[in-house]
């Protein structure tokens, strides 16, 4: 290895963590082999003159997040992340599993709640979800699906075990930086694709599209779909003019739609034209001021009358939330079994349920040791880490906890798998997770061959979100034979392909002495002699 | 005007719209190369010189070779830095009447030629480079050059050569055998956006050869192309004439656009290499049909005594 990852092992050893890349002693793994070797070639002065082509791409094409008023780019690492086919089988599976057993739960849960009368999953923590939305009960969605789109973390923890740290099935975000990283990285780090399948991530938004066109209100032949943003001032904005860009629909606010009729419509130059299917990227809260937050802006009156009456989908549902519940998480793998008559095939980190007397003190006695979350947060908020927190922080924590046992969960400390990662002058170990994104469109559930890699750009740190300085990763999922990739098609030798001939044939005087002067090469040189 | 400027315009409008039209080839294929195991990049690597017109001069002629003939070798007519450098020529010869903003922009980009790394990454580089100089010196002549006949030259060269370069980009869909051929093709030509904008949920190697031939609003459609072309040769030679066409240039031009425009398939796909054959064929006709018209008159004359 060159002197760029001079101090790594020591660094690697520190943190504790499973490292991907190395195995212990310094040794590529199997996977890395051809990332290891690219690197190898490469000096500091290469190396980042690369990394800064890179950001510099990313501010060009506008892949920003909006960090506080502010359009930041999404720092990209010029180390990918490599996940083998065999690994990747298993994650697959794993995703898939959950998404079926997600899907069927929030279906019983607007419906009769077996889950509950069964005895699974306490009734009261259904109900007292903040994503719970009574508006929503005892109706089936147009389409007949729920969770069209999910990202679910996943995460190693130090033996190298792949485990699930949350669900997102309202409104996952960070798709688009799949598609731009892998289109940076392409350019960027070019030789370590060289000789290995690299299984393709850009038909996502075609997938994507198919899911939500098949999943249209019933008797509609050319569904019209779109995607609904909050606006320009979103932090994922760019991520929903890609998707709807790539996918070819309109990107509508709330104000280009009305509803009438439990029919949904947006104003266009040439009138009103119906709307079918809307993949939404607003919350739940925001969605339709008739039944939620009466003064939002954002939304449309009327939108959720309109999908009861099964005149629009919305994807995902309105109320998906309850199944992002970090309590309900912790009763996944139940679920599974309940639903699905399976084992889970991801595991979930160990989780402290504040609820029950014994836990819960348990818990308040070794708060310094453990992450404390709240069960609604997104983006590392509110989350607390035992270890990295003063005291006035634990005592603080400790009477929310009292006071809301409801509110929060807590896990042990996991110290999260390291990537290389530039940093400066040189490769350090950088803690990181994995959002892999599935798509489902009623009949299966496909796992998009890649995800989101995040990693805490701060030495030592776990906290992975953008927002509080994390970057990204392009994440490589390998084929492990040639006849895994779909986009390989035989190619035609041009030799014996049959000749058509439709043009008519040439009567002209003059083609006959052109025949000589097809050669392009022959007549460029004459050009440039004729020009010279 | 006189015939020698009215040719270097011409050439500048071919030569500027070929750098920009191989840069974007080159851009969108590297990528796809670069993944390829050696000995298919090898032979993909030939194919792809084939399409753009030239043939490789030994077996040997892999990926470093590729870059080297289709973005910095300067002798040759098919490369970036070649068209460039030809176009700058051109402009030199005509200084007198080009503006001095097209003048200056060439000669800028002329000069940039060598400051880029001709390694695979310094290849990217280089050819968004060309892709912004190349529009910034259209912009420049659109805005700074009267639109008059010596504009109509320049907008017929580019016209045609648009419409070559738009028949090779349809072309590399047989090259490569790895990957999404039709995002790729679509990708060359900018049109991305545009056609997912049109065709909504049809996706294909179809459509998307449909949008690149024969769509009616897209600036670099081969219809589109060729139609532009049509309208310069028109205002060139504004006699109305009550039956048929004296001007060659215009019989071949047309002939090829409309025959596209009303031909009707069912098949695109297998004969589209015959469309692009012929399209071809009937650019580098008009070109030399457009160079006996109007760049050198004497020769045509004679040419003609000798058959008839």
């Amino acid at each position: 290895m060159s002197d760029l990852f001079q101090e790594y092992s020591e660094a690697a050893g520190r943190t504790g963590a499973y490292d991907e890349m190395f195995a212990p002693g310094q040794q590529a793994r199997k996977s890395y082999g051809q990332v290891a070797l690219a690197l190898r070639e490469l000096s500091l002065a290469d190396v980042s003159a690369r990394a800064d082509s890179m950001a510099r791409t990313f501010l060009d094409r506008g892949v920003t997040f909006d960090f506080a008023g502010e359009e930041r780019p999404f720092p990209l690492d010029i180390v990918p992340r490599v996940i083998p086919a065999d690994e990747w089988s298993v994650l697959e599976r794993g995703v898939a599993q959950r998404v079926r057993a997600l899907e069927a739960f929030l279906n019983d849960v607007y419906d009769k709640m077996t889950v509950v009368s069964d005895g699974v999953i306490p009734r009261q923590l259904v109900t007292t979800s903040a994503h719970f939305h009574r508006q929503v009960h005892g109706f089936e969605p147009a389409g007949g699906v729920r969770v069209h789109i999910s990202g679910i973390d996943v995460v190693r923890d130090a033996e190298g075990t792949f485990r699930v740290l949350e669900d997102n099935v309202r409104v996952p975000s960070g798709v688009s930086y799949v598609l731009e990283n892998r289109r940076a990285m392409a350019k960027g780090l070019p030789e370590a694709f060289g000789q290995q399948l690299i299984r393709p991530v850009e038909e996502y938004p075609r997938r994507l599209l198919s899911a939500l066109r098949k999943t249209a209100p019933s008797g509609v032949d050319d569904p019209t779909v779109v995607v609904l943003t909050p606006g320009v001032f979103n932090s994922a904005y760019f991520e929903h003019t890609l998707l709807a860009g790539l996918m070819g629909v309109e990107l509508v606010e709330g104000r280009d739609l009305i509803c009438r009729g439990n029919r949904v419509y947006m104003r266009t130059t040439a009138g009103e034209q119906r709307v079918d299917v809307i993949y939404k990227r607003i919350d739940d809260e925001f969605l339709d001021p008739l039944q939620f937050r009466a003064d939002s802006m954002l939304g449309c009156p009327g939108l959720v009358n309109a999908a009861r009456a099964g005149g629009v989908t919305i994807a995902n549902a309105v109320g998906n939330g309850v199944a992002d519940d970090k309590l309900v998480y912790s009763y996944v793998p139940d679920l599974i079994r309940y639903y699905l008559n399976e084992e889970p095939v991801i595991a979930n980190v160990d989780t402290f349920r504040l609820e029950e007397k014994e836990a819960r003190e348990h818990v308040l006695d070794r708060l310094d040791e453990l992450v404390v979350k709240p069960v609604d947060g997104s983006g590392g908020k509110g989350l607390v880490i035992g270890p990295d927190a003063s005291r006035d922080e634990l005592d603080a924590l400790r009477k929310r906890i009292i006071a809301d046992p409801r509110g929060w969960i807590a896990q042990p400390v996991l110290q999260l798998s390291t990537v290389p990662t530039l940093s400066g002058d040189k490769f350090g170990p950088r803690h990181v997770d994995l959002r892999p994104f599935a798509v489902n469109d009623g009949e299966d559930v496909w796992v998009l061959p890649g995800g989101l890699t995040r990693v805490a750009l701060k030495e030592g740190s776990l906290i992975v979100n953008s927002s509080q300085g994390g970057g990204s990763k392009d994440t490589w999922v390998l084929a492990d034979s040639p006849q895994v990739p779909v986009e390989v098609i035989p190619r035609p030798t041009i030799a014996v392909r049959e000749r058509v001939s439709v043009w008519p044939v040439e009567s002209n005087w003059r083609d006959s002495q052109k025949e000589q002067q097809q050669q392009q090469q022959i007549s460029d040189a004459q050009e440039v002699t004729a020009n010279a | 005007m006189l015939s020698r400027i009215a040719e270097s315009l011409f050439w500048i409008g071919r030569y500027v719209e070929r750098a920009d039209g191989t840069a974007r080839i080159l851009d969108v294929h590297l990528e796809r190369l670069n993944h390829l195991p050696m000995e298919e990049q090898r032979s993909v690597a030939q194919e792809l010189l084939a399409v753009m017109g030239a043939r490789a001069q030994s077996d040997d002629f892999g990926l470093p070779e590729l870059l080297n003939a289709l973005a910095y070798d300067k002798q040759s007519a098919t490369s970036i830095a070649g068209s460039l450098g030809a176009a700058r020529e051109n402009a030199r010869r005509a200084r007198e009447t080009v503006s001095s903003g097209l003048w200056e922009s060439l000669n800028t980009t002329y000069y940039g030629l060598n400051q880029h790394r001709k390694d695979v990454v310094g290849t990217y580089r280089f050819c968004n480079w060309v892709l912004e100089r190349t529009a910034m010196v259209s912009g420049l002549a659109d805005t700074t050059v009267s639109h008059d006949e010596s504009w109509q030259f320049l907008v017929l060269g580019r016209s045609l050569e648009r419409a070559d370069m738009t028949a090779r980009m349809l072309s590399t869909r047989d090259v490569l055998s790895a990957g999404m051929s039709w995002v790729n093709m679509l990708r060359c030509a900018g049109a991305y956006e545009s056609f997912l904008r049109t065709r909504r949920a049809a996706f294909g190697d179809q459509h998307a050869a449909e949008f690149l031939l024969l769509d009616r609003l897209f600036p670099r459609s081969i219809v589109y192309a060729l139609r532009d072309a049509d309208e310069c040769l028109a205002k060139l030679d504004p006699s109305a004439q009550r039956v048929g066409f004296i001007n060659d240039a215009r019989r071949i031009v047309g002939q090829a656009r409309t025959f596209l425009e009303f031909h009707r398939t069912d098949d695109l796909m297998s004969e589209l290499p015959e469309h692009m054959e012929r399209v071809q064929k009937a650019v580098s006709q008009a070109s030399d049909a457009i160079s006996r018209k109007y760049f050198n008159q004497a020769d045509e004359l004679a040419w003609v005594g000798e058959v008839s």
